[in-house]
């Protein structure tokens, strides 16, 4: 055959070639069907693994909280307040107390916070309404509500 | 080379036979790759969502955003709660402030939050509400996800467990699996511009702890557990108590179940 008639065949050729090579060189080895669906798990199969360290704890939980606080752990146990975990008002206990830097907890005194349940709504069939509420725009206005109650056993703090 | 009529019908059937088998029936599968085909995994995660336990607190919302890291003042979140307030005269209010993050301090009705296109703002008279309820909501981790379907470049996928990750290194960022979601959990997460949304804290299931929300709730009102497992609680309410999930009508088959769902949830 001509040359002029085989030399685009060749760049054709090339061009082609040229593409499987980048898709081999650019696609990870463990790129494809993982499970028996093209269709919901075509993926990276290196990713689950990524997934499985990432990212890093932050909650740890109260029963890692009260092995060192276990005083405020014996003060909760009695208080319909045990079933609220530590770290919802305290932060995440991630880094501590191993930053050598307590102050990384942050605790959140603000009345919102206690507002989260307390505020009374008047859902008289939602079980918000079991739980004691007081009108936020009422009841000791621009007062911390940690001044008079216990937040761990949920008394009223006999110095206040 | 004579032909009879009797070998070109022969070995016109033979060749339709063979040209018919497709080139991965001469494939030998080592056993891992049939133990992935047959789906022979010991775990597929499952959850339960007890809205009559639900109190609207949303530290759930506040646990889900620290552990994950999500941008906290930013209006995005893997997990939100809901608010429902149905008034005498059968009318739907329905608000989610900031996914209630910090809760629901106050009974004004904030339906901006909620797309519901009613007034911006209604204070309701105690009186004249029928019933008001809180629904938390989270990936629905479906058989059939919607959202793995459209992805184009295989960025988002099930795993053998049943969660639907991503892979933020291969994900482009076109947003098809945002619109895709009927259940509208998928946003994009502003820091590594790619698509996010709940995956059951993979990095904790996965190491024996519960999810963050799940730890969170002082209410029992949200529960994972292991659905090959006919033990496991999570199991059991699913198999013995009445539940449902969110849209069935889209054939995407949630894997998180509903206790004492009402009709107006959406």
């Amino acid at each position: 055959m001509k040359n002029h008639v085989l030399r685009p065949l060749w760049v054709a050729i090339a061009f082609v070639a040229l593409i499987l090579l980048a898709r081999y060189v650019m696609v990870p080895r463990d790129f494809g069907v993982q499970g028996d669906s093209f269709t919901f798990n075509f993926h990276r199969a290196g990713n689950v693994d990524e997934w499985k360290n990432m990212p890093a704890v932050a909650y740890l939980g109260g029963e890692t909280c009260v092995e060192c606080h276990d005083e405020q752990g014996a003060a909760l146990e009695d208080s319909p307040h045990v079933i609220i975990q530590c770290e919802n008002c305290h932060g995440p206990g991630r880094d501590h107390p191993e930053t050598e830097n307590p102050a990384t907890m942050t605790i959140d005194r603000s009345r919102g916070l206690c507002l989260r349940c307390h505020a009374d709504l008047g859902y008289e069939n939602s079980s918000r309404a079991d739980l004691p509420g007081i009108n936020p725009e009422e009841h000791n206005i621009d007062t911390q509500c940690v001044q008079c109650h216990n937040p761990h056993t949920a008394e009223f703090k006999e110095d206040a | 080379m004579s032909c009879s009529r009797r070998t070109l019908l022969k070995n016109t059937v033979k060749g339709a036979i063979v040209a018919s088998l497709p080139i991965s029936a001469f494939r030998l599968l080592s056993p891992a790759e049939l133990k992935a085909a047959i789906g022979d995994e010991k775990v597929r995660w499952g959850f339960v969502v007890d809205t009559t336990k639900c109190v609207g607190c949303g530290f759930c919302v506040k646990a889900c955003k620290k552990e994950n890291e999500i941008p906290y003042d930013a209006p995005i979140t893997r997990t939100w709660v809901e608010r429902y307030v149905v008034t005498r005269d059968e009318k739907v209010h329905a608000d989610s402030p900031m996914g209630a993050r910090d809760g629901f301090t106050s009974a004004r009705i904030d339906e901006e939050t909620m797309e519901s296109g009613g007034e911006h703002t209604a204070e309701i008279e105690p009186a004249e509400i029928a019933k008001a309820f809180f629904v938390p909501k989270l990936c629905n981790q479906c058989e059939k996800p919607a959202c793995v379907q459209v992805c184009p470049v295989g960025a988002t996928y099930q795993t053998a467990d049943g969660v639907v990750l991503i892979d933020r290194t291969w994900c482009i960022g076109c947003g098809y699996c945002v619109m895709a979601c009927p259940y509208g959990v998928r946003f994009f997460h502003p820091k590594y511009k790619v698509a996010d949304k709940c995956n059951f804290c993979y990095h904790r299931i996965s190491k024996g702890l519960k999810t963050a929300c799940v730890q969170a709730c002082p209410f029992g009102a949200r529960q994972i557990g292991n659905l090959r497992d006919p033990d496991d609680p999570v199991t059991q309410t699913i198999m013995n108590e009445r539940v449902s999930v969110l849209k069935d009508e889209y054939g995407t088959k949630p894997q998180v179940f509903y206790l004492g769902l009402d009709y107006t949830v959406k």
